[in-house]
């Protein structure tokens, strides 16, 4: 079973890569770009077959190490 | 004052940091391998150097944060013990939870490598007590990653307890909030802090400007 963690900064923490890559957007002729947030993805294989339990395990991982709940906020999604 | 300098792997500034203790403690330091369960029998002072520990991988200084010597480590403050991080040794710490807040990448997405100015916030502590109060120092800096954030509230907390150890006393380069550089813990004997006063601590290095932080530790 494989565990999608999403880790993106909190909103309201200052994002000065989304930022840039908003620059840069702009520059390429994309006007329509407003605010742009840049994370990360973690896939995890987990040698699960309960869902809940994979989802439960992976959010416990999220808090412990996979994000800095200071300043990332996390969502886990199992995929099959 | 006995001194023990943590080495985790893609850690680079060690050197700088022996050198700077053995100058001014005048007993050579032992460094302590990430591996390590225990710290060496006797250790009073524990130093995170900076560097890039683990390739900064996932967040700076996370994973050196899970190191089997970092249990020993947050032992050793509990007990009240003395702790110094600097640079990622204060990326470490935050990661440790041994000091609040985060290093977020730097406003300007620039590494920054140049001298930058701090002011001492207070100077009845272990660590900076050679320093009048308010006295502004040079001290080297190089960092990718060392615009401190905290919330709000943990913020304010830091300020109402006087926690802030150094602020940036000419630009805010990395635009960490409230011009923060270095903060204690609560019971004043845990620093961190981005630049190196390590780096200034002898003529030959073109300064002085650093020692002060040793002398003090040395004296307690």
């Amino acid at each position: 079973m494989k565990a999608i963690v999403t880790v993106m900064l909190k909103n309201g923490v200052l994002d000065p890569q989304g930022k840039a890559i908003g620059h840069a957007l702009h520059n390429l002729g994309f006007p329509q770009v407003g605010e742009v947030r840049m994370g990360k993805i973690i896939e995890l294989e987990l040698a699960e077959t309960d869902a809940a339990k994979a989802k439960t395990a992976a959010e416990d991982m999220a808090r412990k190490l996979l994000a800095n709940t200071v300043i990332e906020s996390f969502k886990v999604e199992i995929a099959a | 004052m006995k001194a023990a300098i943590l080495l985790f792997p893609g850690i680079n500034r060690e050197r700088d940091m022996v050198l700077a203790v053995r100058q001014s403690f005048g007993v050579e330091p032992q460094i302590v391998w990430h591996k390590e369960t225990e710290l060496p029998a006797g250790t009073d002072l524990v130093i995170l150097p900076g560097g890039f520990s683990f390739g900064d991988y996932l967040r700076c200084g996370a994973m050196a944060a899970q190191s089997p010597i970092m249990r020993a480590v947050k032992a050793h403050a509990e007990r009240g013990g003395y702790v110094l991080g600097v640079c990622n040794g204060f990326q470490i710490l935050t990661e440790t939870g041994l000091l609040p807040g985060a290093l977020l990448r730097n406003a300007g997405l620039r590494f920054l490598s140049m001298d930058t100015m701090l002011r001492v916030e207070r100077n009845d502590t272990v660590f900076t007590n050679k320093w009048e109060k308010g006295a502004v120092f040079r001290a080297p800096m190089a960092h990718g990653d060392g615009n401190y954030t905290a919330d709000e509230a943990t913020l304010d907390r830091l300020e109402g307890e006087n926690l802030v150890a150094f602020r940036y006393a000419d630009i805010n380069r990395n635009g960490s909030a409230r011009s923060i550089a270095g903060i204690f813990a609560p019971n004043l004997r845990v620093l961190g802090l981005m630049p190196h006063p390590e780096n200034l601590v002898d003529p030959l290095m073109g300064g002085t400007d650093g020692k002060p932080l040793f002398d003090a530790l040395a004296a307690a």
